[in-house]
């Protein structure tokens, strides 16, 4: 069922800009166009190339904000999980906790 | 003669019904849902595009390209291909999920307490090794807190025996522990690196599992005012179990979506999710056309993301282990193009 609600009406997660949408709801409390053209605004874009996997993939990896893994799209190098979130918060200009934490525990 | 088309009971069942059928289906739901719970019944419009959709012979159906939302996924870390952390990755990096879920298959607050360390670790490593936010899930269930599961006295067996004053005096105790408890679990999933909480299914034990949640959000909200606070409905109308609970002065027995979404609004809450329950004896035409009404007067008071609950059993999804695509699919796209929800 997961599946089908992702394949139905999902943004489509780290594929697209799902999960930078997401954030803005749950930080800001955005409804979901004040989200969207919030993320589209700061990533350059449109608000239809937050859902678009194919723009989504480059935008991602030009700003370093983490692309989906697998066999065919690996990405040695470049930012994904914890530094992506780094990268994520800064470009959204937002304060995500487990940055803050990772910060704080590591001494940075 | 109208051809028959495939469509599905609330139980999932495959049956066959005209066009006409499921358009009197639609009808018939949105006025009783309108009936009960005082709101306007679908328009004309939104009857005819939600007959569209159902009529529909198509395997699988989906939003149009540009109006996906976001999906607020429960269950998604919890050891059932791998480990937690895996499963999570799984819900990211294959199933495209926006938000992800850390929980426990001992899915209440209370039983969380005893292995908070435990969930606090893995929510701390599971932060290290993915992108997407990771909000920490569970359900008040206040009812765990009466004997013989927990310390106050039984209220569903005080009802039946008359004793109102000493049911209502042990769903009072019972909130407190209750609130106690969600307070201290989410504090520390959220000191651990939580994104956010979940309260999942709140209001299942009727209106003081959502009193005593309310106040848990409150505390939460003053504590971290970024964190995201989700809160996911058990049902369309808040129980009277206890009959006198309110919030800031309005009683919560016999709220419907739009209220309860007001005094969530009102107590903190970022992310918002009402629940419609499947009536199996209806085909999922007609529960789909009723959810739709009760839902829909929420999202012109909607401050907040209003995310409906498309889980088994609610909101147009059947209730069966193993939800049919098309049924699903026809849910979540008739939540999207009428409500113009938030998310999922």
């Amino acid at each position: 069922m997961d599946v089908t609600h992702a394949l139905a009406a999902g943004m489509g997660g780290m594929r697209t800009a799902g999960d930078l949408v997401a954030r803005m709801q749950m930080s800001r409390g955005m409804r979901l166009k004040e989200a969207k053209d919030y993320v589209a605004g700061k990533l350059g874009c449109t608000v239809r190339d937050l859902s678009d996997s194919y723009a989504m993939e480059q935008i991602r990896g030009e700003k370093g904000l983490g692309r989906i893994l697998d066999h065919s799209n690996l990405h040695p190098g470049e930012p994904n999980a914890m530094m992506a979130k780094f990268r994520i918060a800064e470009l959204l200009g937002i304060r995500i906790n487990s940055v803050d934490k990772f910060r704080d525990l590591a001494g940075l | 003669m109208e051809a028959r088309i495939p469509t599905r009971m609330g139980d999932g069942f495959m049956v066959e019904m005209t066009r006409s059928e499921l358009r009197a289906d639609i009808q018939v739901a949105s006025e009783e849902a309108a009936r009960r719970a005082r709101v306007p019944p679908l328009t004309a419009d939104e009857q005819a595009h939600l007959l569209d959709i159902y009529a529909s012979p198509a395997a699988f159906t989906a939003v149009d390209i540009g109006d996906q939302v976001v999906l607020s996924c429960d269950g998604g870390g919890s050891k059932m291909t791998g480990t937690d952390i895996q499963d999570l990755l799984e819900s990211e990096q294959r199933l495209g999920q926006d938000i992800l879920e850390l929980w426990h298959i001992e899915y209440s607050y209370k039983a969380i307490k005893t292995i908070l360390p435990f969930q606090q670790q893995v929510m701390q490593n599971a932060q290290l090794m993915l992108t997407a936010p990771i909000q920490y899930g569970a359900q008040p269930n206040l009812a765990f807190y009466s004997k013989p599961d927990g310390p106050a006295s039984n209220w569903f067996e005080l009802l039946p025996k008359g004793d109102i004053a000493g049911a209502r005096a042990a769903i009072d105790e019972a909130m407190e522990h209750a609130t106690q408890d969600m307070v201290y679990v989410t504090g520390g999933m959220i000191e651990a690196g939580a994104d956010g909480v979940d309260f999942d299914t709140t209001g299942g034990a009727g209106d003081g599992d959502f009193l005593s949640t309310l106040r848990a959000v409150k505390r939460v909200r003053e504590k971290y005012p970024e964190a995201g606070i989700e809160l996911g409905m058990a049902g369309e109308l808040v129980i009277g179990v206890h009959g006198e609970l309110e919030w800031e002065g309005r009683r919560l027995a016999g709220l419907w979506p739009r209220e309860q979404l007001e005094v969530c609004q009102d107590a903190g809450v970022t992310l918002f999710g009402p629940a419609v329950n499947i009536r199996t004896s209806k085909s999922c035409a007609w529960n789909i056309a009723y959810s739709l009404t009760v839902i829909k007067p929420c999202m012109e008071v909607a401050r907040i993301p209003v995310h409906p609950n498309v889980g088994e059993g609610v909101c147009g999804v059947p209730v069966n282990g193993y939800p049919p695509e098309d049924a699903a699919s026809r849910a979540a796209k008739a939540l999207v193009d009428i409500l113009r929800c938030d998310g999922l």
